[in-house]
């Protein structure tokens, strides 16, 4: 096994930057040194089942088990991967061996040591076997051998690229306790309700409905943190309610765009508050349209670039979205640096008489009453401004002579309607991009999944070229090489056009301006806070 | 003994309605479009088909709807309610966690429904087509026309944003550890706001129906006499109107308990109370059929319970009416 150049200098450089920068030596510069003591209080507007990060990948799962559990990596401000509890890896030459130095000195919240066989049990038994999107990154893995306590070699049977697998474990590879997880049931573990980690906050208590507590953890392997004596969790699923709980100080964060729209931009005027994008980039998300090629009409590329022309996107923006949001490009999103092709642009804009123009040419006249034919459209409930973009939809189609049935479902129905039964003929919803293309936005493009996996394709779409270029560079080594076969995929996408990128949208946050050393890495609520502090 | 035999009676002939309704819903939530799994995924942000099919195995969902069924009857014939997808653990457990906020919102927002719309309901009667009644009335039906939900805001943007006299939401102040006195303020602090958009609706009912009462009793026959024979004005109103106005009033407080366990689904969201309309509508988003049922078993029980004591109020307002026939 050797290193190249590039990674050893990409983990070396990782481990000077965290050895020589102290994380509060930028507090320092901010707001003067960092005050211990205080509790935090987060908005969480959904309660999950379980709170245990190697077998559950959200935003709602992290949001809470972040600060108890820790990840193998982290990402910085830049977004670049940090040492957590990996401290530094190397990949051999042909990309099949990953090899990771761990942490010395770091203990479970119950007090035995974390060693390189918590590492190989949970890669091989919740990340490879239960994890979602894990199971697909990491099926080619083989096996995890442990030369000794603090090292673990990941053995795959095909190349994977250092960079994914990386970025990656910032979201999937959190470590749970062997010892507590071993030979039992592990869907019904009560340490999944009750989360044992390393991290710098011990999980106290889980209040069903209504609060989440986690304390100090005295025993953190970073000396002299963390700073807050307690982080609470309260459970508050109605928006309009959250927001008057950041009113009142009730509480101080609300992350990841879980208030209404309205209030977001009501609160950024507000001077006590701070409302920001910042500290989120590492999840992006589009309101996307779905087409279904079942249907005849839909499968012509011809209606399907006119219902693209037919709609305008920036309006949309402007007068809907607070101006939230960026005519999207494809499925790499502009603020990916590292994938987003330079070539990128909006590949079919606003233009209402060439989408006429190309509807007519694909023998779709204006019939009885200007009516060219109906289309069935399914709004997948993620957000808000689902039902909105839904409506601006059919509105906007009725200009060009397409009607446009809207049929209402709840999330889980509206999710089986469209990846179970495909009984729509357009969808609207959510797509979120998360760092790599490969985590989840290739998954979303790639055909052959069986019917019932939501946001994967079951468009009744298909395309050999994309499939290759897909697998490819899943398995392409070289970074270079990679970003050159992404861009393939998105200029394939778009002259194709099976879904349509709409918008381009941040995760916003609200966030107390008490809050200190905040958004400060670039998946900020999701990541360990052992920094964090606040003013009195 | 005679009471504990009534009750068994009516518990058993509420039996069969029980049953129906518990595998009626089963059947209906078969036909909504996704199982608890699609929801998980949902809530997670994807799976893939490994992890889709892995947890359908957990939940049972690979087996036939009727083998379901079946299954479910069986264990409820043990009185087990089986485990919740949710929360992970058995549907007993997650409901008498929920129980004491919903008794308490309901219990609270009932009595102050019912007081205060008596009340309201005799000072409008006694001062029929004057101003009093006129205001009285309009101010129910402005109550009975505003959605609860609006209420709960306007409510929590005034009196804890604005002012900052209530708390926002919350059923008692996290971590502070009170106990005794300091402990009942606090949860009487956070249940102020809750209570009143709860009774709010109700009041207005009692309010119209005791003012109707009100006005047909006292033209009875039994009152004039009360008049003729010089009792004062006060002791007719309280002896002999009020005590069979009531009558109608105990009515609606059994059909009501019903309602105020599905109307509280607004209210507990708003306030962010860990009651049971709450994890009813969260069971129905999520499909966990378990749950969803324990918590209709359970309100139902509640219900039976609430027109039982209705029925032993009955008599005790009226000797004519006697519970064994």
């Amino acid at each position: 096994m050797k290193l190249t150049r590039r990674e050893l200098l990409l983990s070396s450089g990782a481990l000077a930057a965290s050895a020589f920068f102290p994380p509060f030596a930028h507090a320092r510069a901010e707001a003067g040194a960092p005050r211990k003591g205080g509790v935090l209080n987060v908005h969480l507007a959904s309660e999950q089942r379980i709170l245990n990060p190697s077998l559950r990948a959200s935003t709602g799962v992290y949001i809470v088990t972040s600060k108890i559990i820790e990840s193998l990596v982290d990402l910085d401000a830049d977004g670049k991967i940090v040492a957590q509890l990996a401290t530094a890896w190397e990949s051999s030459k042909d990309g099949k061996t990953i090899t990771f130095k761990l942490r010395e000195g770091v203990k479970w919240h119950d007090g035995k040591p974390f060693t390189a066989a918590d590492v190989q049990y949970n890669a091989l038994e919740l990340w490879k076997k239960h994890l979602n999107f894990s199971t697909g990154l990491q099926q080619n893995l083989e096996a995890v051998d442990t030369p000794d306590a603090h090292t673990a070699v990941f053995r795959y049977s095909r190349p994977i690229p250092l960079d994914l697998l990386l970025r990656a474990l910032a979201d999937l590879g959190y470590v749970v306790p062997r010892h507590v997880f071993e030979g039992t049931n592990v869907l019904e573990n009560p340490a999944n309700t009750a989360p044992i980690g390393t991290g710098p906050y011990r999980f106290v208590q889980y209040e069903r409905g209504q609060y989440i507590i986690a304390e100090r953890n005295p025993d953190y392997w970073r000396k002299d943190q963390p700073y807050l004596d307690r982080i609470v969790w309260r459970i508050i699923t109605d928006r309009s309610a959250a927001t008057a709980a950041l009113e009142t100080g009730q509480v101080q964060l609300s992350a990841y765009s879980q208030l209404a729209l309205a209030d977001l931009d009501r609160l950024s005027k507000n001077p006590d508050f701070e409302v920001t994008a910042k500290g989120l980039e590492a999840n992006q998300f589009n309101n996307t349209l779905e087409f279904n090629f079942r249907r005849k009409e839909i499968a012509d590329i011809r209606v399907r670039r006119a219902i693209a022309h037919a709609i305008n996107i920036p309006f949309f923006i402007e007068n809907f979205l607070y101006g939230q949001g960026r005519p999207g490009t494809g499925p790499i999103p502009s603020t990916s640096t590292a994938f987003y092709p330079k070539d990128a642009k909006v590949a079919y804009p606003f233009d209402k008489a060439r989408a006429e123009a190309l509807l007519d040419e694909a023998g779709y006249r204006r019939g009885a009453g200007g009516v060219r034919f109906t289309l069935k459209l399914v709004p997948i409930q993620n957000g808000e401004d689902v039902p909105l973009f839904a409506t601006f939809i059919q509105q906007s189609l009725a200009a060009v002579g397409i009607r446009v049935e809207i049929t209402n479902f709840d999330y889980a129905a509206s999710l089986a309607a469209v990846y179970k039964e495909h009984n729509f003929d357009i969808a609207t919803g959510w797509h979120q991009y998360r760092g790599d293309p490969a985590v989840s936005t290739t998954v979303w493009l790639h055909s052959g999944s069986p019917a019932g996996s939501p946001w994967t394709n079951q468009y009744g779409w298909k395309s050999e070229k994309v499939d290759t270029l897909i697998e490819d560079a899943a398995s392409e080594i070289d970074p270079a090489k990679r970003r050159e076969l992404y861009a393939e995929v998105v200029r394939e996408i778009d002259e194709q056009f099976p879904i349509w990128f709409a918008i381009e949208r941040d995760f916003y946050s609200v966030v107390s301006k008490k809050v200190h050393n905040g958004h400060n890495t670039a998946r900020w609520p999701s990541s360990s806070w052992h920094d964090t502090w606040l003013t009195a | 003994m005679r009471l504990l035999t009534l009750a068994g009676r009516r518990l058993l002939a509420a039996l069969p309605a029980l049953l129906i309704i518990l595998a009626g819903l089963f059947l209906l939530l078969q036909l909504a479009p996704g199982d608890t799994v699609d929801a998980l995924v949902a809530q997670v942000g994807g799976g893939d088909p490994t992890m889709i099919e892995e947890l359908r195995r957990h939940y049972a969902l690979d087996q036939s709807t009727s083998a379901r069924l079946a299954d479910y009857l069986w264990r409820l014939v043990h009185l087990d309610l089986g485990h919740s997808a949710i929360y992970g653990k058995p549907v007993i457990d997650v409901i008498v966690e929920r129980l004491p906020a919903t008794l308490l919102l309901m219990g609270s927002a009932l009595s102050f429904a019912f007081a205060a719309g008596m009340v309201l309901g005799i000072l409008a009667a006694r001062r029929v087509n004057r101003w009093p009644d006129t205001l009285i009335s309009t101010l129910g039906l402005v109550f009975y026309a505003t959605p609860s939900f609006w209420f709960g805001l306007m409510g929590m943007f005034f009196f804890a944003v604005y002012l900052g006299w209530l708390p926002a939401g919350g059923f008692g102040t996290i971590g502070g550890g009170l106990q005794g006195w300091a402990l009942f303020v606090d949860t009487l602090r956070h249940l102020v706001l809750p209570t009143l958009t709860l009774a709010l609706i109700f009041l207005a009912i009692y309010l119209r129906i005791m003012r109707a009462s009100m006005l047909e009793v006292s033209t009875l026959d039994f009152v004039r006499t009360a008049r003729a024979k010089g009792l004062a004005e006060g002791a007719v109103v309280v002896r002999h109107v009020l005590r069979n106005a009531l009558l109608p009033m105990v009515t609606l407080i059994g059909l009501q308990a019903g309602t105020m366990l599905g109307g509280s689904v607004v209210v507990e969201s708003v306030f962010a109370l860990p009651g049971l309309g709450r994890l009813a509508y969260e069971s129905v988003m999520q499909r966990d059929l378990n749950t969803l049922l324990g918590v209709v078993f359970v309100s139902a029980l509640l219900v039976i319970f609430i027109n039982f004591v209705v029925d032993l109020l009955y008599a005790k307002l009226d000797p004519r009416i006697s519970g064994e026939h």
